[in-house]
């Protein structure tokens, strides 16, 4: 997982509200067993056509946008299905972070589990940031040590999840942490089937 | 000790402890995780990641998996699919539950079909439980008392290697449902007209739970299809507290407890409710006699409305709604004020694992005996399982369809995201009795409206979209 400290790029703005994940990375880029190739799936719909051509209009098939690395997103960015290939391929695109006010809950983890911030404002802060980048998006600077986003002259504190923010600066392997309390889940689940014996191997008909 | 919520009760009963110094919503906790489903398409990677760290699997027989997004559903169908990419995710699916113990049930398993219509019928679905897996719809097992949710790939590797997940509390809801269904109007219709009360973020961060009369006279297979949709309106969990519906629902089932266990359980899952004193983040309160059978016309899930009614004017809407109305329309090929009685389909599609149990298809069935699907409407149903596909004919549900003019397919999460070989055409539109209207859900440039089964059939009979309690009145 690539750490996050701070960033600088273009930001997109993309101000729909719900954006589902088969949006972002619709069911034909879904049939992989690794990570892989997922950059050309992102927003596919949105950025060709039904015959593969480029969608001029689509923000992200601007020049400008060559190498976006936010995108400025509307609520409940990211529902819908849980399919991490959202996030897979959003950072493979080159996208950093994420600025909104809502993110939907298993997209939002997907995100934490990869590296991909989110960044929730209020409603005040997020229209200001829309605001400051304008309908053609603007070069920002996020800061996740200083936990701000700058845009020209508007600069914006931000809150974040203190452990989601340790363990995106650190890059940090989760799974080698849990496994360090295993002594701790054997004794859990020791005292756990004790108590609902139906659960245990056995329990079953 | 303070009043709780049954969402509270279970998460406190499956942690193993804090990750912070916090308490209450948004507080991280070490949760311990008691079984999982794992499906073709989200697993590969997790799998993949244990073998590249050199890890096992924690518990292998806390974990099924089952081919269920990628197989085909063509009647006739082998075990290996044409596509190729597909072939590759169910071989490594049944390469990764060799090498690693887990039991899997492969295209042409008996048991095959939908995740969550598999492990109900299983009886592996129990009271007081978590339950992850990689599928959003893994709240449908709320219907049992169950805090079943969603996880990502990442969430599913880390799952696998240690039964347990690093997890945020949620904040708690709860939606009361007072009154009656009215007659022919169903789960789907009450959970759609949730939806769109409280918009497609209305619970979002939230554990939903559903109490109220019109609940407990539902059965379980109903109360499932509302706890499966709930995700639609933001919930990560649904919760309903299990009764003797539930009890009798799991009893004998092939992997239910022995009648002897669940003696002992039953005390333990009767006290699974939240206290009467509990205090829930939200409320919200809804009426049942007041919904009518719900159609979407939009690509959200919340853009629905009754089927007596018109596609609304974006301009009538909430400022915060009319930009997404817009585009809604343009992509769904609608105008403001067509009655949606007048909104002609091509397609007819009952599946999912929102509505494809023995009583969906029952409901269906209801409204197609002795009636045509109209001329040019391709109308396909997909049974939840091959379970409720062979119980389904074995009560001759098979015949209605076909004799209506129905394909009577197997099983799969087919249509519902068309990961499969069941697609929308571009500009096709569909009557669907599944969870989702997105953008392409169902094909690209497809078009879906969302429904009960019973108003899918209905709409396949009238060749657009129609009000079932029109059609309904003679079996009533």
């Amino acid at each position: 997982m690539q750490k996050f400290l701070s960033v600088t790029g273009m930001a997109a703005p993309m101000p729909a509200a719900n954006v589902d994940t088969d949006v972002i990375m619709p069911k034909v880029f879904l049939k992989g067993i690794d990570r892989a190739g997922l950059a050309r799936g992102l927003f596919h719909d949105l950025r060709f056509d039904a015959k593969g051509r480029t969608r001029p209009d689509f923000i992200l098939n601007r020049e400008t946008m060559r190498d976006v690395r936010f995108l400025l997103t509307g609520p409940n960015f990211g529902c819908g299905s849980s399919r991490e290939h959202a996030g897979w391929g959003t950072l493979q695109y080159g996208i950093r972070a994420l600025i909104g006010t809502t993110f939907a809950g298993i997209f939002a983890d997907n995100a934490a589990n990869n590296g991909l911030l989110l960044i929730s404002l209020g409603e005040d802060d997020r229209d200001r940031l829309f605001r400051a980048a304008g309908p053609d998006g603007a070069e920002l600077t996020v800061d996740l040590v200083e936990r701000t986003v700058t845009c020209g002259g508007l600069r914006l504190a931000f809150e974040i999840e203190p452990s989601r923010r340790q363990a995106l600066m650190e890059g940090r392997d989760r799974i080698a942490t849990t496994l360090q309390m295993k002594e701790q889940i054997r004794e859990f689940e020791a005292a756990y089937f004790a108590e609902a014996p139906w659960l245990a191997r056995g329990g079953a008909a | 000790m303070q009043p709780r919520t049954l969402y509270d009760k279970i998460v406190d009963r499956h942690k193993i402890r804090a990750l912070d110094d916090r308490d209450g919503p948004g507080s991280q906790l070490l949760l311990y995780v008691d079984r999982t489903v794992l499906n073709e398409y989200t697993s590969p990677q997790a799998f993949t990641g244990l073998r590249d760290a050199g890890r096992d699997v924690w518990r292998p027989e806390a974990a099924l998996g089952v081919v269920d997004h990628v197989n085909s559903t063509a009647p006739d169908r082998g075990g290996a699919v044409e596509d190729a990419n597909a072939q590759r995710q169910i071989d490594y699916f049944a390469e990764n539950g060799r090498d690693f113990g887990i039991e899997m049930f492969d295209v042409l398993d008996p048991r095959q079909g939908i995740e969550h219509v598999v492990l109900p019928e299983l009886g592996w679905v129990l009271p007081g439980l978590v339950i992850a897996a990689g599928d959003s719809h893994t709240a449908t097992y709320g219907a049992f008392g169950t805090v079943g949710f969603g996880i990502g790939t990442s969430d599913i590797e880390h799952l696998l290697a240690t039964q347990t997940l690093t997890y945020t509390r949620l904040k708690t809801m709860r939606a009361t449902v007072v009154g009656d269904l009215p007659v022919g109007v169903t789960a789907k219709d009450l959970v759609m007209a949730l939806i769109r009360g409280i918009g497609a973020d209305g619970a979002a961060g939230h554990a939903l739970e559903f109490v109220g009369e019109a609940i407990d006279t539902l059965d379980v297979e109903a109360r499932m299809t509302i706890c499966n949709m709930s995700v639609e309106c933001g919930a990560r969990v649904a919760l309903m507290a299990p009764d003797d519906k539930v009890f009798d629902y799991i009893a004998g089932r092939p992997r239910a407890p022995s009648a002897e266990m669940l003696a002992r359980a039953r005390p333990v899952w009767q006290a699974l409710a939240s206290d009467a004193e509990a205090v829930f983040d939200r409320e919200v309160v809804l009426d049942a006699g007041e919904i009518a059978p719900m159609v979407s016309w939009g690509t959200s899930p919340d853009q629905s409305g009754a089927i007596d009614g018109a596609v609304p004017d974006p301009a009538s809407l909430p400022e915060d709604r009319r930009r997404d109305a817009v585009r809604a329309l343009a992509y769904m090929g609608l105008e403001p004020g067509v009655r949606f009685e007048e909104i002609a389909i091509d397609r007819a599609f009952i599946g999912s694992c929102t509505n494809a149990r023995l009583a969906d298809l029952r409901d269906a069935a209801a409204i197609l005996r002795g009636r045509r699907v109209a001329p040019g409407v391709r109308a396909m149903v997909s049974p939840g399982s091959s379970s409720v596909r062979r119980a389904a004919e074995a009560e001759g549900l098979d015949r209605v369809f076909i004799e209506a003019g129905f394909e009577w397919r197997q099983s799969g999460c087919s249509m519902c995201l068309a990961m499969n070989d069941d697609v929308l055409a571009p500009g096709e539109r569909c009557a669907s009795s599944t969870n989702r209207n997105f953008e392409g859900r169902q094909g690209s440039g497809g078009r879906t409206h969302l429904m009960s089964p019973a108003m899918v059939a209905a709409a396949a009979v009238a060749g657009r979209l129609a009000d079932v309690r029109s059609l309904a009145s003679r079996e009533m």
